[in-house]
């Protein structure tokens, strides 16, 4: 099992920027979605 | 929660179960079905995501350069999303290639990184798709900062063929191409389609979070359009406020 540790170090890599950068996005989206709401709220109770 | 909401949470839920399944599969077909190869032994195995990244950042980079050019043709919001979306996902997949190139490099080359052609021209694309990203920070006026990113992009991607030919045209440290590389080249045929069942499957993944990109856009346009109608609101009845005033 010769570069085990590099095989694995690489796959890993290639998850967790896949993943963080999924979580990032799903991050933007529902603090997008949030503003979306308190604005939408704020013209009901305006109008 | 309405419908159609709820349909297309079912839809990418249905998308995001098939995508891991592949994925899965496509782990399973490099590390145990694809054949040891002789000299690299079990490190060569990065080979089938290590090209499967810069697989998908070549057709998000194409995908850019369409939408590049579509934005500054029709002046479409939509495009420009695209555009910015898709170099998003490019620059993921550049830095997961560049990530996974030197820890392959290492125990096979004895070094992490050389300047030899390949490296140096991704490097270079992975930096000017970095500027690409910064300059849209710069530029507070939508329509300014679409039109300046989709030329910026166009130039950016004239990188993109250069890193494709590099390892043809010159003698690079990094491997000779072993697809469409001419004569000399080619692959096992069960490593062959072990590659390429990686390559749909983290195609399949690139394409998935480009839409989630994409959708942020579309919030943030959404957003934005609220936020003016809010103050453009609140103007008014300051201004009726002052006019009422004696």
């Amino acid at each position: 099992m010769k570069n085990f540790n590099s095989l694995f170090a690489a796959w890993t890599a290639v998850w967790a920027i896949f993943f963080l950068y999924e979580v990032s996005v799903a991050r933007r989206v529902s603090r997008l979605r949030e503003e979306i709401e308190r604005l939408k709220q704020q013209l009901r109770e305006g109008s | 929660m309405p419908a159609e909401h709820s349909n297309s949470m079912a839809g990418r839920m249905a998308a995001t179960l098939f995508i891991a399944a592949l994925v899965m599969c496509a782990g399973y077909a490099a590390l145990f079905i694809a054949p040891e190869e002789a000299t690299m032994g079990l490190i060569q195995r990065i080979f089938y995501f290590h090209v499967a990244a810069w697989s998908s950042m070549f057709i998000a980079f194409y995908i850019a350069v369409f939408a590049n050019i579509a934005y500054l043709i029709t002046r479409r919001a939509k495009f420009d999303w695209l555009g910015l979306a898709s170099v998003e996902v490019g620059v993921m997949c550049c830095t997961i290639g560049l990530v996974t190139g030197p820890i392959w490099a290492h125990p096979v080359w004895g070094v992490w990184w050389t300047w030899d052609a390949r490296l140096a021209t991704t490097f270079i694309l992975w930096l000017l798709y970095i500027s690409y990203l910064l300059l849209r920070g710069l530029v507070d006026e939508p329509q300014r900062r679409a039109m300046l990113s989709a030329v910026f992009g166009i130039f950016a991607f004239l990188d993109v063929p250069l890193v494709y030919v590099s390892n043809r045209l010159w003698r690079t440290t990094h491997p000779q191409p072993v697809i469409l590389g001419g004569d000399k080249s080619g692959l096992d045929p069960t490593m062959g389609k072990v590659l390429g069942f990686c390559i749909f499957a983290i195609l399949g993944v690139m394409i998935l979070v480009l839409l989630d990109r994409y959708r942020v856009e579309k919030l943030r346009h959404d957003f934005d359009e609220l936020r003016f109608e809010v103050e453009s609101r609140a103007a008014d009845a300051q201004s009726n406020l002052a006019k009422a005033k004696p």
